[in-house]
């Protein structure tokens, strides 16, 4: 993975940058010494790893501007880090960049259940917000896999999901307020505990930005209360094709589940053995459908489910009888990525989406794909909202694997995107898929875009190598036409 | 110049200072509809009108309940089009249950100020990749781009609606009722206080939900109010759908409008501030977070006394209706501090250089 040159003049002054970081934070919360710093070599994607310059650790929104102020003054790199679960390789570190650590701030510093929104520090964990409101029972919605160690801060840096989006949205649906720090050190706050926003929707923008644009200090989240009642259904396909089919035949019936998960016959293999969830083995594909919200609306919506797998040639259906089993079901799912990590040494997560009714096709292009690389793959996928989660299998210990692995993953992006859908549902673009950009947008579409990070960040200092696949100077971008795809500057740096 | 489409809102914002118009309205039609998958394509001078009957075949909505807010600028009622509510972001009364427009705009094609197509999004219904230009441009007011076409969410219908009135409320025990409902497990999609008419609470869904959580909602509001009643389907879409456009809003036709979004418990403290110092008539939506505020014309349309009044709250104001000259001199969208309008300037120039599109709609002078 190429990122950008690191600046020499920005390597050799190290011990001065550290002296001065050391000023503007407690001496203690800049980290300079090599066997620290290299806790934070590497995120979620644990492929890539590099050596930070310092991590800087501040804890007061004060810190943070001055902070960044210094680098924007100082033309230093800034990567902002959560906690460090990215998988797309969105917190990378720069060989002549701070790491800017977010686990001080890990404070909730307000719950509203009259207003429904709980006001936290963007260090606090996803399931930490939850556990702050479910004893009045309310709860919040977005729900990655993570969420036992990942932050609120990444959620909104990646605009997060989990397997209850369809119905409950993805972070930027459940955020009413932020504050955050530009990379000249002003604070901006938009939104607030109110549902609209006057002027530009900055809220919206920062969602998802991949650190690109600001390093959010506060978060503002909505909370629902907790459904009166949650079932889930097993259903057990002889073929993949029916189980797409009884997906969308839920969906063309106006039943929207608080959760749709499938699973093929290697990741149904593997969860079973590693969880024992009870899963049936001799079907191709595995749908877990749970209901939720009014007991009288659940038991009537798990009827219809029924009665649509069943026209759909469902072999085994089996719904919750109690809540112990209900987990039962998702206890499997849940571990599907530890499950294959048993039965192979290395596993890469992709993350594409596409539109269902494809599904089909997508899974028998893999299966070619998984012959030409040589290289087995399980599947589990957020069905109903056409959100891919292919595993392929490998071993980093064996010369080639690990660039077969990318090369397998690249051909199954850019083939969800060659069949109408796009490079990434949840997981961000990062360092992962930044070289895939092109596949989905044309130059215009990404200079477009980067003429945004310019009127945030127009030195390109914060989280530079992620998401674009070119670096471009703003001065040039301002001034920049692509004539029939040419590219008017082939001397600036591409990755 | 000044891009409209039907030109139903053209009163809402500050006045375009522009010598051209570019009139979106030829730009019409349904580029795609695919209800197992949740998704509609269209046009940007499609009219939302013919999209809701469109997916009405199918049993779907647009679930963010688009508001016409046409009439209240004085046009006929039906013409808005979608680039219309996606420049203005207008939701209706399910944005506390379902999400503003914004949350249902997933891709978008459009054309910046330099004259360059481009798009952003896309045409499924989950996706990270790249910076989200749909939220940044849905109530831009067609500040940053022209926008082409747009792919929107579209989710089920429901099957069945009923309303529960609660009689005799005031504004303040209006307020506590819908936020006792609101914080119940009855998923409430509705909730509007219209001072001495009612407090209204909207439940949808499959019917025997609906029936289930009417009981439910009766039971726990029992000591809120001595008379509830129970609006059937038609009733309840019929009233919502004036909730949603405002036209049961009091005053005069051409009074000042106000639309204030505050933090929903502080809905009868930010209004009460308000009726201390001025002859106001007003009604909630979002369960007190939205405010419907008419004022009869004054010296600075009531901005003073409304802007430190939402503020105090929590929230802001926007001035939705005023004659030509007050909206020119009044900041409609209220104030922004330095740093916030400076990078709104820069993105404005990210997207159009040289200040083509709607200039002075937002900011003067911007």
């Amino acid at each position: 993975m190429r990122m950008p040159d690191p600046v020499r003049q920005t390597m050799e002054a190290a011990p001065r940058i550290v002296a001065d970081l050391r000023r503007l934070v407690s001496g203690e919360a800049v980290i300079a010494d090599s066997e620290a710093r290299r806790v934070y070599e590497s995120d979620g994607l644990t492929a890539y790893r590099a050596m930070p310059l310092a991590v800087v650790l501040p804890s007061t929104v004060e810190q943070v501007a001055a902070v960044l102020a210094y680098c924007h003054r100082n033309s230093v790199k800034v990567v902002p880090r959560g906690a460090g679960t990215s998988l797309s390789g969105g917190a990378l570190p720069l060989a002549d960049g701070i790491i800017l650590g977010m686990a001080k701030f890990n404070r909730i510093l307000d719950v509203d259940l009259d207003n429904r929104c709980v006001v936290a520090q963007p260090g606090v964990t996803n399931l930490a917000i939850t556990e702050a409101v479910e004893d009045a029972g309310f709860y919040y919605a977005p729900d990655p896999s993570s969420q036992i160690a990942c932050t609120i801060g990444g959620n909104v840096a990646e605009n997060s999901g989990g397997v209850h989006c369809l119905k409950y949205g993805v972070t930027a649906n459940n955020l009413l307020g932020l504050e955050a720090v530009l990379i000249d050190g002003g604070i901006i706050r938009v939104g607030g505990k109110q549902l609209d926003c006057a002027g530009y929707d900055l809220l919206g923008l920062l969602t998802g930005s991949e650190g690109l644009l600001g390093v959010v200090t506060e978060v503002t989240v909505r909370i629902l209360r907790r459904p009166e009642m949650a079932r889930a259904v097993l259903l057990g396909f002889a073929e993949v094709e029916a189980a797409g089919e009884c997906v969308a035949s839920i969906i063309a019936a106006g039943i929207i589940p608080g959760g749709m998960e499938m699973m093929d016959r290697a990741a149904i293999h593997a969860a079973e053995a590693f969880a024992g969830a009870g899963y049936p083995l001799d079907v191709e594909a595995l749908l877990i459908v749970e209901l939720d919200g009014p007991a009288a609306e659940v038991e009537h919506l798990i009827g219809g489910v029924v009665e649509i797998a069943k026209e759909r040639g469902a072999v085994s259906v089996r719904t919750s009888a109690d809540e112990a089993e209900r987990l039962r079901f998702w206890a499997g799912r849940k571990s599907a990525f530890p499950a294959v990590g048993r039965i192979s040494p290395d596993y890469y997560c992709m993350d594409g989406t596409i539109p269902r009714r494809k599904l089909p096709l997508v899974l028998a292009r893999m299966r070619e794909m998984s012959k030409l690389h040589g290289l087995a793959v399980a599947n589990v996928f957020h069905a109903g909202d056409g959100n891919l989660h292919p595993l392929i299998l490998y071993d980093a210990n064996k010369p080639g694997e690990l660039d077969a692995a990318e090369a397998f993953g690249a051909d199954i992006l850019k083939l969800c995107v060659e069949v109408g859908g796009v490079l990434t549902g949840e997981h961000g673009v990062g360092v992962e898929k930044r070289d895939l950009m092109p596949a989905m947008f044309t130059p215009v579409d990404l200079s477009q875009q980067q003429r945004v990070k310019c009127a945030f960040d127009p030195d390109s200092l914060l989280n530079p190598g992620k998401v674009f696949p070119e670096l471009h100077r703003c001065a040039e971008l301002g001034k920049m036409h692509i004539h029939r795809g040419q590219q008017r500057f082939p001397d600036l740096p591409r990755f | 110049m000044e891009i409209v489409g039907a030109a139903s809102k053209r009163g809402f914002g500050r006045p375009v200072e522009a010598p051209c118009l570019l009139d979106l309205s030829a730009l019409s039609g349904v580029v795609g509809y695919e209800p197992e998958e949740l998704i509609l394509t269209a046009s940007a001078g499609t009219p939302i009108a013919e999209l809701e009957r469109l997916v009405a075949q199918r049993q779907q909505h647009l679930a963010f309940e688009p508001a016409d807010l046409g009439p209240l600028f004085g046009a006929t009622a039906g013409r808005g089009t979608l680039g219309g509510i996606l420049a203005c972001n207008l939701s209706g009364p399910r944005r506390i249950q379902a999400g503003a427009a914004r949350d249902h705009f997933l891709g978008v094609s459009a054309i910046n100020g330099r004259g360059e197509p481009f798009k952003a999004g896309g045409k499924v219904v989950k996706n990270v990749t790249g910076y989200d230009l749909c939220k940044l441009l849905a109530g831009s007011h067609g500040t940053l781009a022209v926008m082409l076409e747009a792919t929107m969410k579209v989710l089920p219908a429901p099957e069945d609606t009923r309303t529960l009135a609660l009689r005799g409320l005031d504004d303040e025990a209006g307020i506590r009722a819908m936020t006792l409902a609101l914080g119940s497990p009855n998923e409430v999609t509705g909730a509007a206080h219209l001072p001495r008419v009612a407090t209204l609470l909207r439940l949808e869904g499959p019917r025997p939900s609906v029936a289930a959580r009417v009981d439910s909602l009766r039971d726990l509001l029992r000591d809120q109010a001595r008379t509830i009643d129970v609006l059937d389907r038609a009733a309840s879409q019929a009233l919502w759908r004036d909730i949603r456009d405002a036209r049961i809003l009091p005053g005069a036709p051409d009074g000042i409008v106000w639309r204030l979004s505050v933090p929903p418990a502080t809905g009868a403290t930010v209004v009460g501030a308000i009726a201390r110092q001025v002859a106001a008539q007003w009604y909630y939506d979002w369960g007190g977070g939205l405010i419907w505020l008419t004022l009869p014309a004054g010296e600075d349309g009531g901005a003073g006394i409304v802007r430190a009044a939402a503020a105090a709250g929590g929230g802001h104001a926007v001035l939705l209706r005023a004659p030509d000259e007050l909206r020119r001199r009044v900041p409609v969208f209220g104030e922004e501090d330095a740093v916030l309008a400076a990078l709104g300037r820069r993105l404005k120039a990210s997207f159009d250089p040289l200040g083509i599109f709607n200039p002075g709609r937002m900011w003067a002078g911007q």
